[in-house]
């Protein structure tokens, strides 16, 4: 099911892009709001819980999954190299789910690993608030990473509806209308997440059973699906 | 032997056609895919690659389907028009990733840069080579499983002279060694050097089929052209003039030459040589004037 050429072939395509910049950016924007929010204000369990829902979770997360997701596959599909990848005795979803695992691997370390450290420098992990939005953060990483390889794989312009998901939806959308909240990543992320915490800082609008429901349930369609289209994938020629 | 088989192929892109009810099989040697840009010779390369499904019809390697089945790629090399190659790495680690997919590691990556000459660059970044060493690269990953079947979308492409007769020369030892080699073009010179079978695509339809001379030949219904030299061009002149296989002669003085317009091809070559032998007249030259495949092509794509 993993095959470690695949793997190699798409973390040097993931991590050797000029894209790769904004794996950098974004965590250290975190840091960076963190060390400022915690020199200015000091240790503040609600307020780090605020940083880390609002802009860890709920911005770089996603930001985070649409570059790893669709970079994992988009950019091969758009110049034709993934043809050196499908020309090759390689079940398709075998291709996919290497795929999956590395561009899971890259949101985790790249989301997860600075939500921690933020909420360190946040509050030192009062009440588990670090510990929650890292383990919620991992969850994330999982669907989204899931959701954007099949984006990447049905669509051009995977990015463009990556933002509109990760920024519209996730965002905006889902902090207006509290139905949209129900089918929102990061609320089944948070459901799993707020287990850890201590007292009720970390919640969500969703149960526990049925988030991870809805996580499983995503992450498995998504990725079989992906490696549906991966099978019929069409290359037109260039007349 | 392996065979591809199109039977009775077609495919279209919304109301455009792009490839109309083609049907024939590509054996062992080089065969060229002969056609003008734009005729449907990539859509047909595709489909034969795996990576288009005919809207009709059937393309099949040996009798196995080769659409959605990635089994066929054991027996398929493929090397594609477009550029997109993982330009980040190395050629060697490019090469080496491809015949791990195979199944196979370095040793079988190393043969293939030997093979097509690109040992004295291989660790450099795809990213900093010519179109040229790209191409030779591209090469060496659709052969580095030693393939029965090599397919090859436009290979010439971008190439100086010297790396056109190298590909050329690589190519016509595959086909000796009995494997089947497809190869697309638009320049008929390169498919008249290498090709022993050629295939003309035209405006999405199989317009013929055979080595250039036969499909010269099928052209039946157009004037040849011959440019004979003789010992006594007038008289030679006077006698095939009076036969209804010629349809106009030209005496041209500073070419010292008879320009000869044959309507009927069969029995012109067995008259020429008759009439000549008859009359005592020395044949000195006789040479096809316009039995190049441009010609040929002209012709099929006014027909």
């Amino acid at each position: 099911m993993y095959d470690p050429t695949v793997a190699r072939l798409t973390y040097r395509a993931l991590l050797g892009r000029r894209r790769a910049l904004i794996l950098f950016a974004l965590p250290a924007l975190l840091l960076l709001i963190a060390a400022a929010v915690r020199g200015f204000n000091g240790p503040d369990d609600a307020v780090a819980s605020d940083v880390l829902g609002g802009f860890a979770l709920a911005t770089m997360v996603p930001l985070i999954g649409v570059f790893a997701g669709t970079g994992a596959i988009g950019p091969e599909i758009d110049d034709g190299s993934v043809v050196y990848l499908l020309a090759k005795p390689v079940k398709r979803p075998t291709i996919i789910f290497t795929k999956l695992i590395v561009a899971i691997a890259v949101t985790m370390v790249f989301s997860a690993v600075p939500t921690l450290l933020a909420g360190l420098i946040l509050n030192g992990n009062g009440q588990q608030v670090a510990v929650a939005y890292t383990v919620a953060a991992l969850v994330a990483s999982i669907a989204y990473a899931a959701i954007f390889l099949l984006l990447g794989t049905v669509t051009r312009h995977a990015v463009v509806f990556g933002l509109v998901y990760a920024l519209v939806w996730e965002a905006v959308f889902g902090s207006l209308v509290s139905g949209a909240r129900t089918l929102s990543v990061q609320q089944w992320a948070l459901a799993v997440g707020g287990r850890t915490a201590e007292g009720d800082l970390v919640t969500s609008e969703v149960g526990l059973p049925l988030a991870t429901v809805l996580l499983l349930a995503v992450t498995v369609l998504a990725t079989w699906y992906a490696g549906r289209r991966l099978r019929s994938l069409t290359l037109a020629g260039e007349e | 032997m392996t065979t591809l088989t199109i039977d009775h192929v077609s495919r279209w892109f919304g109301n455009v056609v792009a490839v109309n009810d083609i049907t024939m099989t590509v054996g062992p040697g080089v065969t060229g895919l002969l056609g003008p840009n734009g005729a449907g010779k990539s859509t047909l390369i595709n489909m034969m690659g795996g990576f288009l499904a005919p809207s009709t019809g059937s393309v099949t390697l040996d009798g196995d389907r080769i659409w959605r089945n990635e089994q066929v790629y054991r027996r398929l090399g493929i090397v594609p028009e477009r550029e997109g190659m993982y330009d980040f790495l190395t050629g060697r680690e490019f090469v080496v990733a491809n015949a791990e997919l195979h199944g196979l590691g370095e040793r079988e990556a190393r043969h293939a840069l030997a093979t097509v000459q690109m040992e004295y660059a291989q660790d450099r970044k795809i990213s900093t080579y010519s179109k040229g060493m790209r191409q030779r690269v591209k090469m060496a990953s659709a052969l580095v499983h030693e393939p029965s079947v090599l397919l090859l979308d436009e290979p010439f492409n971008g190439m100086d002279p010297r790396q056109r007769m190298q590909l050329m020369d690589l190519l016509r030892t595959m086909g000796d060694e009995g494997r089947t080699v497809l190869f697309s073009s638009h320049i008929l010179e390169e498919v008249e050097q290498l090709a022993s079978h050629i295939e003309v695509i035209v405006a999405g339809r199989h317009a013929a089929s055979g080595d250039f001379r036969r499909i010269r030949r099928l052209m039946t219904d157009r004037p040849h052209r011959y440019l004979v030299r003789s010992s006594d061009d007038r008289a030679l002149a006077a006698a095939l003039i009076a036969d209804p296989s010629t349809a106009g002669i030209e005496v041209d003085l500073t070419e010292g030459a008879l320009r000869i317009q044959a309507v009927d091809f069969g029995r012109f070559t067995e008259l020429l040589p008759k009439v000549a032998r008859e009359r005592n007249i020395r044949l000195l030259t006789v040479s096809p004037s316009d039995e190049s495949l441009e010609s040929v092509f002209s012709y099929l794509v006014a027909a």
